[in-house]
């Protein structure tokens, strides 16, 4: 009896979560000991779409057509520009990426992930990232302090195949205090 | 002794009569002073402020040529500002330095910068003396380095709003220290007694390129100051105040910055206070910074 009132409830919740403009940020330490929270829908948050290069998306375009390799092996006719410096030793290609849904990525746990939630399959290794990430505190946030937050996800800062942030360019830096009659860049 | 009497005497009797008339005359004409006199903008009355503000809009559009307005917004009830900044993240782009400067109006020449981004050695930990603010590699963060950007700690107990002579500086109700530049004389004391190097002072005329002007202004911090006052970051009041985030907040590429109320046990900055190791600059002074350096890591 109980069980049957709770599963449309939690289907609307669902509904609803998906309509509302901005869903709050989970407090993922409390629920997550609490186990309360469904692990799909619940945790979808509003990102911006993913940083594809242009033309890539969807990968099924190409792939349709082709039967799946997969024998670890060194790319060469296509996507031979990618260098994966993300613990290379141990991984490749399908350990992320889907080799029977092209356009998806999947877990550990063989779960299809999209795009979108990529950061369900960064937090597997990373979960103390992705636990800040989800407070916002780790990474970029925009939007209003008080209201609706933005986030970004981990591919628009860290590209996945080699995620180490890249080096900047700083902006210039201050002048130095100059004397009155003074003139810039001397000492008198 | 018996002159001390007399002088004694003189005071009593002159009381009496005179004195007192005097006297009360004297209140009454500085009361009519002050109650018609110009206001500080914390103790001016609405009606007052808003005239005030108008004035301000129409001079500024006189000087720049470009519509400025300027706002008055005030402090969010149950708000207190608070800001928190990852050194364990921050690459020394600067790209906060200058987001902070096109936002909030400041000099181009002499350059005025609010934030200062300090290079130190990983090694040595915080060690301000032996900072570099002048670094200037082709690529950051440099291999050994880490960058602590210091502006204003906007302290709860701020040691430059206790030495204004003239009350031009204060701490708003969501603990934003402002000035007023109207009533800054320029003496520069709050400088001195600021341990952070957060306030700079207009040497000469501000120059700013018409094209870059912020038009958007609040009256308590970046609308357009004159040669000879002081002025430093008010947390974007301008922004804050209407919910957005700060301009370095927003800007920053590797989302070091984090700002919020410190009083919503649900806002970032309560959850970095709770859950990271925190740090205040120069914490033996006891100036209570609400500005928070923690390592994301």
């Amino acid at each position: 009896m109980y069980r049957s009132l709770v599963l449309p409830l939690v289907l609307a919740s669902f509904t609803a979560g998906a309509t509302a403009p901005a869903p709050p940020a989970p407090r993922p330490d409390s629920k997550a000991i609490q186990g309360e929270v469904p692990k799909t829908s619940e945790e979808r948050l509003e990102v911006p779409p993913p940083p594809f290069s242009e033309g890539i998306f969807p990968c099924s375009g190409c792939h349709e057509s082709m039967k799946p390799n997969r024998t670890r092996r060194t790319l060469v006719d296509f996507h031979d520009d990618i260098v994966l410096k993300h613990d290379a030793e141990h991984r490749w290609c399908l350990d992320c990426h889907d080799a029977d849904d092209r356009d998806s990525l999947h877990l550990a746990s063989g779960e299809r992930v999209s795009f979108e939630e990529s950061y369900r399959l960064c937090g597997q290794c990373h979960g103390e990232k992705l636990r800040d990430w989800k407070a916002g505190i780790h990474g970029r946030r925009t939007g209003d302090w008080n209201g609706h937050k933005k986030y970004l996800l981990c591919a628009h800062c860290h590209n996945p195949h080699q995620p180490h942030f890249k080096p900047l360019a700083p902006k210039a830096a201050p002048l130095p205090p100059v004397r009155p009659g003074q003139k810039r860049g001397t000492t008198r | 002794m018996s002159c001390g009497m007399d002088g004694d005497l003189d005071l009593r009797a002159g009381l009496t009569r005179r004195g007192l008339l005097t006297g009360a005359a004297g209140a009454a004409a500085t009361f009519i002073l002050t109650a018609c006199g110009p206001k500080r903008l914390y103790e001016a009355p609405k009606e007052q402020l808003k005239k005030a503000v108008a004035d301000l809009e129409k001079e500024y559009k006189e000087r720049t040529g470009v519509d400025v307005s300027v706002a008055d917004t005030p402090p969010i009830p149950g708000v207190v500002f608070a800001y928190a900044l990852d050194i364990s993240r921050c690459v020394g782009c600067r790209r906060c330095v200058y987001a902070c400067v096109d936002e909030n109006n400041q000099s181009r020449d002499p350059q005025i910068h609010w934030i200062k981004v300090l290079s130190m050695n990983k090694e040595d930990g915080v060690d301000l003396t032996h900072s570099d603010p002048y670094y200037q590699p082709a690529t950051v963060p440099e291999e050994g380095r880490f960058y602590m950007p210091v502006a204003c700690q906007q302290c709860r107990n701020a040691p430059c709003t206790k030495v204004c002579p003239t009350g031009a500086t204060w701490t708003e109700k969501d603990g934003i220290v402002v000035v007023d530049y109207d009533w800054c004389i320029g003496c520069r004391y709050c400088m001195a007694a600021c341990p952070y190097g957060a306030r700079h002072f207009n040497w000469a005329e501000p120059e700013i390129p018409k094209a870059e002007i912020n038009p958007k202004t609040h009256v308590l911090g970046n609308r357009p100051r004159r040669a000879g006052v002081v002025e430093k970051c008010t947390f974007c009041i301008q922004r804050v105040r209407n919910g957005r985030y700060p301009a370095c907040v927003e800007v920053c590429p590797t989302g070091s910055r984090k700002f919020g109320n410190l009083l919503d046990p649900e806002s970032e900055i309560r959850y970095i206070i709770e859950h990271k190791r925190v740090l205040v600059l120069k914490e033996e002074l006891n100036t209570m910074p609400k500005f928070f350096y923690f390592y994301g890591t």
